[in-house]
């Protein structure tokens, strides 16, 4: 149910990004995301539901390309990094601590928005730097 | 053409509620107000925990309630019963609060009171363990509620929620001896996917547990708002 209000988000941060740095007439093909796999999205749900959302606007026809990010966890006590796993209580199975510090996997972001600005034109890449709306 | 991406650059999709977010906690620090969001499953008890502890609280403080609710008003009844202001926010579709709607209840709450009035306010989030942890709405602290009946395991198979909490209440303990569920355990799990969280068992229904809470939110609103103030 929550990918219908990210997708929300995806489609608000989509309109700022038109708004500030694209022509209007920008045509996008594919939107590159970055999708932690400790992040309360399921890239599968979120394409579903982001393709019944963009019907007919001006996002119809951009496909998501999602790239899924790993949890990873940095073990205290050694050093070392791992995977937290629900059926080791996300401790670290090196040295049995508890998850402190995460490496990887809260992730979610726009990385790359691949668009064309117009019919002719070639499709373009435009990397997204962290900015405050 | 793709340019060279760095691996720090990339908008987060999140971005317009944290944005959203920031203002709220301007606001409540203005006020000088320490904003807690109040998160667990539908029933663990956040209502009942919010009737035990408000009566007692008004004592010493000045509160307000955000009311999230999907569809009906009544939690907000029932926390108008005990005498604090309460806005409902009916959520509609949406399984959670987010900074817009916790802005939209600010000036409703603010046509009623004058928020420099407040010392506390409460925010009750929707009853859902999975995305209120994913978007913030202003809160100084995430405060989340499990109650024994819901089972040791919810903690591991909800990691977010509680990852994401600074304070987690085991609530429902006067259920203990009916149940085969170790508070120990409990506890371990929440320590193992959250070494720093405050663990507190309590009861709304005994009061059990209910100073050691309230012991927190005073040292939580001390150490949250002096810095503001020493600045004042
Ligand atoms: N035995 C016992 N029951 C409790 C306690 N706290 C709450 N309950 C019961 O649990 C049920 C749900 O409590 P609520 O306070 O409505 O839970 P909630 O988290 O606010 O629920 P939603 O807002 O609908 O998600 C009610 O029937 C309460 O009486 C407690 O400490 N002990
Ligand atoms: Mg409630
Ligand atoms: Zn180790
Ligand atoms: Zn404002
Ligand atoms: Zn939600």
């Amino acid at each position: 149910m929550h990918e219908v209000d990210m997708t929300k988000c995806l489609l608000l941060a989509l309109q700022q990004w038109r708004e500030e740095q694209a022509s209007p007439q920008a045509m996008v093909d594919t939107i590159h995301l970055e999708v932690g796999r400790f992040t309360c999205v399921e890239p599968e749900q979120l394409r579903f539901t982001f393709q019944a959302a963009v019907a007919g606007s001006w996002l119809d026809g951009a496909q998501l390309q999602i790239e899924e990010i790993p949890f990873v966890g940095r073990c205290l006590a050694c050093n070392g990094t791992y995977s937290p796993t629900p059926e080791g209580a996300y401790r670290s199975p090196c040295c049995d601590h508890p998850l402190e510090e995460i490496v990887s996997g809260r992730e979610l972001r726009i990385r790359s928005i691949d668009y064309r600005t117009s019919l002719q034109s070639a499709v373009e890449s435009q990397a997204l730097s962290l900015q405050r709306v | 053409m793709h340019l060279p991406l760095e691996d720090r650059l990339g908008m987060n999709l999140l971005a317009a509620n944290q944005h959203q977010a920031e203002h709220n906690r301007e606001h409540f620090e203005a006020w000088q107000v320490l904003a807690l969001n109040v998160m667990s499953s539908p029933g663990a008890g956040k209502t009942a925990l919010l009737e035990r502890s408000l009566p007692q609280l008004a004592q010493e403080w000045s509160m307000a309630v955000l009311e999230g609710d999907m569809t009906t008003q009544l939690d907000a009844e029932r926390l108008e019963a005990v005498g604090i202001p309460v806005v409902p926010i009916t959520t509609g579709r949406s399984c959670h609060l987010d900074a817009a709607m916790v802005s939209g209840g600010l000036k409703l709450l603010r046509q009623r009171l004058n928020p420099n009035q407040l010392d506390l306010l409460w925010v009750e989030n929707v009853g859902n363990l999975v995305c209120p942890a994913e978007f913030e709405v202003g809160e100084h602290h995430k405060v989340a509620l499990l109650s024994v009946t819901e089972g040791e395991d919810k903690p591991l198979k909800y990691p977010l929620m509680f990852r994401q909490a600074d304070v987690v209440l085991i609530t429902k303990i006067d259920l203990l001896p009916y149940l085969p569920v170790e508070l120990e355990q409990i506890r371990r799990n929440i320590h193992s996917i959250n070494p720093n969280a405050s663990v507190i068992p309590v009861s709304a229904l005994s009061g059990e547990g209910i100073d050691v809470w309230h012991a927190w939110l005073r040292s939580a609103r001390q150490n949250t708002l002096q810095p503001a103030l020493a600045m004042a």
